[in-house]
Order: structure tokens, then sequence, then C-alpha cells
């Protein structure tokens, strides 16, 4: 397999550099830019990029990490389930250790052995068929570019008609969370780094409008290092330029419409509702539920669950990193009560999650 | 300010993971009570120093999951990572026990297999098995089969080897591609249904560590960079130190294949298990000669020079990456797949 040197060529790699520099002094204002993917967070922590920008480029990272913005309701709901008799719990990795308001799945995994980690939704779909007597309940979260997949193994579950397979619904959707943060009073954000995994779903006209109505930059970007820099790149320019408009610096995979029949599938499943993103509270027509026929397969709807509310006040500073007004740093509970092998804040559970890739590349 | 105790009270997969959450148990349950002046080292293998010579003594479990995978298999596994962790002490290995803990209904003509294995790659080692155990456990108390191996060699007493060795330039060899192992085991497992032509590195390195020992006495340390990848080792070695090291991204052996795998599966090469690959540190002056060594000898074509010893900053590896920045390299945590090994 090949592809990969092409896009680490140090030579091309420091022209690029040369350019933002240029532009940055050329602009010669602080300038935000906003990447919402937790694996350009990776990009940028692995690779080394924040260093290598001019003083006045700052790059901030948004509410990117699906694991991230999974409020703690969530997890409560999914600890009660878990509790249930013949109840199974299946769920990607990470969610493992997000702290919900008084546990973790992980934490509880020590009392009911009953949760599996599953690398796909059609995996815990397995599961069910293979323990008919059990009731199965994924944990469904994930972006535009997780969702399409989910939609499906309900698709299949349904066809063949498996009834012991639920899914907690709590998938979310990034343009609502991207106008949000606009929105709000003091935002401070010039210009946007699009993920690349959800776009290839939604594709590049889904940013349009947000780029018109803020008369902002969007650059779709791959993953490469080169790619997050040519991105930052086209952001300056369009900057320096006054031509904010929405770029596809990841044409190798996304196209102008996306992938339809991923959206189709999703819309036959799922339809929009406003959601709870962790930290920063409801956020209108960003989140997915079941339509009503196939509220069989809605856990919400076939288990009474009660939860204690919790008003949980701590000093930990995610819902501000998120927004991207914090960095992790400045967080009281970093590196000292919240790190990777004891995650206090979500941002710090995912490996994807700003607070753990600041941890891992960016300390002094 | 109401902050809750996330402390652990169980053991978790990360505690065996070689990576910052074992290093805690080791030092807060095992050092606390076993201390001494041979372990307190926390070296590869115990060193027991005579007159004439010194023992090195050294055990390692083996649990890695599947037992049949790309390049070698428990039985092979169980020899090469004994050896070789006898082998970076500057050790000659010699002897080796090997203890089985075998699942009820485990065929046998898959421990045939495996003890066929064992034994080839032994004589290939110059060790002998000399001594052994087995036991067998009821169907589901242990998944088919657990090996310990423990392995005694000796050293010659002009072999000095330490950390407290290392300057400020020394430069940082190893002997090929890295992250083989780690990712020949996962993908020889169902879970990801990747069929790529990545096998384990697993191999004895006693051959080729002797080798470039009798080349120049101005090795200074070694260590085989198992779990927990290069990662893991480099900061090992720095830990508590007045030097850190600096590694270059590009000088890096790794397969293509190898790296691709890791794009797509999100993993860092750097933090994957290897079973063939030595760390050495080694004066400047003779890095040449030992690359020129290595390179001679079947485990190490791909040798090179990866890195050097700075003075700023203490205790810490950093690694210069592709974009040219420079950014910390840290001690992995959490487990990303138990049972590598």
């Amino acid at each position: 397999m090949k592809y990969i040197d092409e896009y680490r060529e140090p030579e091309i790699q420091k022209e690029i550099i040369k350019e933002i520099q240029k532009y940055g002094n050329l602009i010669n204002r602080k300038i935000n830019i906003m990447e919402v993917c937790g694996t350009h967070t990776m990009t940028i922590g692995r690779y080394g990029i924040r260093k290598l920008m001019p003083e006045n480029i700052n790059l901030i990272s948004g509410p990117g990490c699906p694991v991230c913005v999974t409020p703690e309701s969530y997890i409560d709901i999914a600890i009660e389930l878990l509790k249930m008799e013949d109840v199974i719990i299946t769920t990607f990795g990470d969610m493992m250790k997000v702290p919900g308001s008084f546990s973790s799945l992980e934490k509880e995994k020590a009392n009911y052995a009953k949760t599996y980690v599953v690398y796909s939704p059609l995996d815990a779909l397995k599961i069910a068929e293979d323990n008919r007597d059990k009731k199965i309940i994924f944990l469904s979260v994930g972006f535009e570019t997780t969702t399409p997949l989910i939609a499906q193994t309900i698709k299949i579950a349904r066809d063949r008609k498996i009834k012991n397979f639920y899914i907690l619904a709590g998938n979310k959707l990034i343009p609502p969370a991207m106008e949000f943060l606009l929105k709000e009073k003091d935002a401070r954000i010039d210009g946007f780094i699009c993920p690349g995994h959800v776009s290839v779903i939604i594709g590049r006209e889904s940013y349009t409008s947000i780029s018109k109505k803020y008369n902002i930059p969007c650059v779709i970007s791959g993953f490469e290092p080169f790619d997050i820099l040519l991105s930052i790149y086209f952001i300056l320019k369009s900057i320096k330029d006054e031509k904010n408009e929405v770029i596809n610096e990841y044409k190798r995979i996304v196209k102008e419409k996306g992938n339809t029949k991923a959206k189709e599938i999703i819309y036959e499943i799922f339809e929009v509702v406003d959601a709870e993103w962790r930290g920063i509270g409801i956020i209108e027509n960003s989140g997915l539920r079941l339509k009503e026929n196939f509220f069989d397969f809605d856990a919400e709807k076939n288990f009474s669950i009660e939860i204690k509310s919790s008003n949980r006040k701590t000093a930990c500073l995610c819902g501000e990193i998120l927004k991207g007004r914090k960095k992790p740093f400045e967080c009281p509970l970093f590196e000292k009560i919240c790190t990777p092998e004891s995650p206090f804040g979500p941002c710090m559970v995912s490996s994807e999650g700003t607070c753990n890739a600041y941890y891992k590349y960016e300390r002094k | 300010m109401h902050i809750i105790n996330m402390k652990e009270n169980r053991i978790v997969l990360s505690h065996g993971s070689g990576g910052k959450l074992m290093h805690n148990l080791i030092e807060n349950i095992f050092l606390k009570s076993f201390k001494n002046d041979i372990l307190d080292k926390l070296y590869d293998s115990g060193i027991i120093e005579f007159k004439d010579f010194d023992i090195c003594f050294t055990t390692d479990s083996y649990t890695v999951d599947p037992i049949f995978f790309k390049g070698g298999d428990i039985g092979k596994l169980s020899i090469c990572g004994t050896v070789n962790d006898l082998a970076v002490t500057g050790a000659i290995p010699l002897y080796l026990s090997s203890s089985f803990i075998i699942e009820e209904g485990f065929e046998i003509k898959n421990l045939e297999k495996i003890v066929k294995s064992m034994h080839a790659i032994s004589k290939k080692a110059k060790v002998k098995i000399v001594t052994g155990d087995t036991k067998v456990v009821e169907k589901g108390k242990v998944d088919k089969i657990f090996i310990n191996t423990s392995g005694i060699g000796i050293r010659d007493k002009r072999i000095k080897l330490g950390i407290e060795r290392i300057k400020e330039g020394d430069v940082v060899i190893i002997n090929g591609g890295i992250a083989e192992h780690g990712l020949a085991v996962l993908i020889s497992r169902d879970t990801f249904k990747i069929d790529a032509d990545i096998k384990s590195d697993c191999a004895p390195l006693s051959g080729l560590i002797l080798e470039i020992l009798k080349e120049t006495d101005k090795i200074k340390f070694m260590r085989d960079p198992t779990r927990g990848g290069i990662s893991a080792t480099l900061n090992e070695i720095v830990k508590n130190r007045d030097f850190g090291i600096i590694i270059y991204e590009e000088k890096i052996p790794v397969k293509k294949e190898v790296l691709s795998i890791c794009e797509i599966l999100g993993f860092d090469s750097l933090n994957i298990a290897n079973e063939g690959k030595v760390i050495v540190i080694c004066d400047r002056k003779e890095a040449d000669i030992v690359l020129k060594k290595m390179r001679k000898n079947i485990y190490g074509k791909k040798a090179e020079i990866i890195g050097e010893i700075v003075k700023k900053p203490e205790g810490k590896v950093l690694i210069e990456t592709v974009t040219g920045s420079l950014r910390v390299l840290d001690m992995p945590v959490g487990e990303q797949f138990p049972r590598i090994c």
C-alpha cells in the first residue's frame, strides 16, 4: 500500500510552512482557527503543527470527538441499563472510561461483567443473534461518519427480525455545533478546518450556508500533516483576500454532495432532535433519535430508566475547552488530577480528545 | 470543590501494558515488598555478581492470543523473549526452564507444534531447556495455553552496561523495522479482518548482541523494546536521569505495510511491541562500527541510528517529526491491545 510518503514529503511541507508564515505576517492580527475533528487534533499534536505556526495564528480544538461530547446523563442511563437483568451493553472502547455523574462503565464492569467492547455495531448485532435470551444494547454514539453504519445495522436487525437488539441513541451532527459556536456572543473563530470523515458523508455543500451566513472560511481537510498545513494556508489566504468560502482540500475523497446513499439511510432510520453536548449544553437540531417505525430498537423506549439528576460542579474545564475558549493547560485539573490513566473529564478520556492530545504531545 | 476519587482499586488491563500504570504497579506493589539491591535496578535480568563472572537471571510469562500468528507462535516467543532479556544485559544465554499452564481440552497436536517450535528456536539461540513443569486447569480457567520461561546466562566481568554510563552525544541505534510483532499478532486475530503481509519480528538476538559487544566496549546500554514499543523503552531509559533523548522520525526504520496498517487502525508505530529488536545506546565514535556489524547479521540488516542523547530536556524523550517540529514522546498510556506477548 502506498500514498503515505507522498503526503509526508518534508520539502513540500517546508514550502507550505513558509507561506503560512508569510500570510500570518500579512494579516497581522490574532487569528483563531478551529478544527472540529478528533483525528485532526491528533495530527496537529503528533506532528507538532501548533509549534510551526506564526505567533498570531492560534489553532484551537472544537467539539470534534464524539466520546468527549457525550453528556453525563447518557453514561448514567447506560449504567442503569447495565444493572438490569439479562442486559448486555456493547460499546466502542473509548466509552468505557467516560465518567458519568457517579461512575463509569469501566468501573461498573467489575460489578456487572456484562459489557463488551466492539469495533462495529454489526459485531453487537452478532452478539444479539448468538444470545437470543439476552437483551443487547449498543451505545450508539458518533457523528455523521459512524451513523450510517448504525442505521444500516438497525435495518439488518429489522430484516432479520432480531428482537433482542437495541441502541441507546446519542448520535450527533457537526454543522449545527459549528453554527452554535459562531452564534455565541463573543465568538472568536476566524476559520474552520472541517472534518474529513464527516465530510465524506455530508459533502462540501453542507458548509456553504454557515460560511456565507457568518462570512467565515471553511476548509475540508485530510489527515496527513500536509493536508492540515495546506488547509491552514487556504484559511489564511481566504482571510487575507477577504474571500471566505468553503474549500475542499480533501478532494481525493470528499465530494460536493458527499455520500448520498449514506445520507439517505441515516434519515430513513433517524430524525433530527435537539441534543445535549457535554460541557456545552443543548444545541438545537444537533442530535439524532430513532424514528417511530424503529422504536422497537430504542433502548430508552423499551426499558424504563430513571436517573437521578446531578449537578456535579467541578473545576473541570472540558466545556470551555470544547468551545475553544480555553486550552487544556489552563485547566486546574489537567496533568494533576486528570490524566489519561485516570481521566476526570471526557476530553482526557478519548484518545482523540483535546486534553488527551495535549497531554500526549504538547506538554513542556 | 468536590473531587471524585478516580483511583482504581482493581487490576485493569493497562496494569500489564508496559506503560505508566505497570510502572506504578511495579513501584508501589512489587518493589515495596521485594526491594533488594539486585531487583531495584529493574534491568531486564537480575544480575548476580560472582568473583569471576556474573550470572544473569530472568523470567517471563507468555499469554499471547492467538497462540499461532504470522511469523511465530507462543512457543517461539517464549524462548526468544527470555533469551533477549538475558542478551540485552550482556549475558550469554545458557539454560532455560519452561512451564506450561494448559486448558483442559487443548489439542495435543497443537502442544506438540508449540514444543517443536521451542526446540527449533532454542537450538538456534544455543540454549538448553533443562527443567520444566506442566499444570492443567479446568476448561475456561485459562485461555488455551500460557507458558512461563526463566533463563540464566553468564556475563563476562569486563562487560559493563548500565544507564549510568550514558553520556550526552551518545547515539541511539535500532537493529531494524519497528512495530512488526504487535501488528502481526493483531491482524492474526479475527477482529479487524485485515490481510496484510506483516510477520512478527520475533527472533533470538543473542548472536547479534554478542557480536557487537565483541566489537567495542563503548556500548553503554541495551534494552529490547517489547510492550509499549520504542516509546516505552526510550522513556524508561531517561526516567529520573540528567539527560534526554531526541529521535528523528525520518530515521526510524519501519516497513511501509506497517505504517499503512497503523494509519488505518489509528495506532502509533512507536508504541507497538517488537520481539526481535534491540535499542543500543553507544558512543558516537563507535556507532559506525556497531552499525556495520549489526547490518551483517540477519537480524540487523536494516539497523539505523535513530537519535541521540542530549543534555536538555532532562528526563524527556523528544521526537523531531516529519514536519520538522519537535514534540515530546511520552510513555504510552493505557492498553491498546492486551495479550500481545
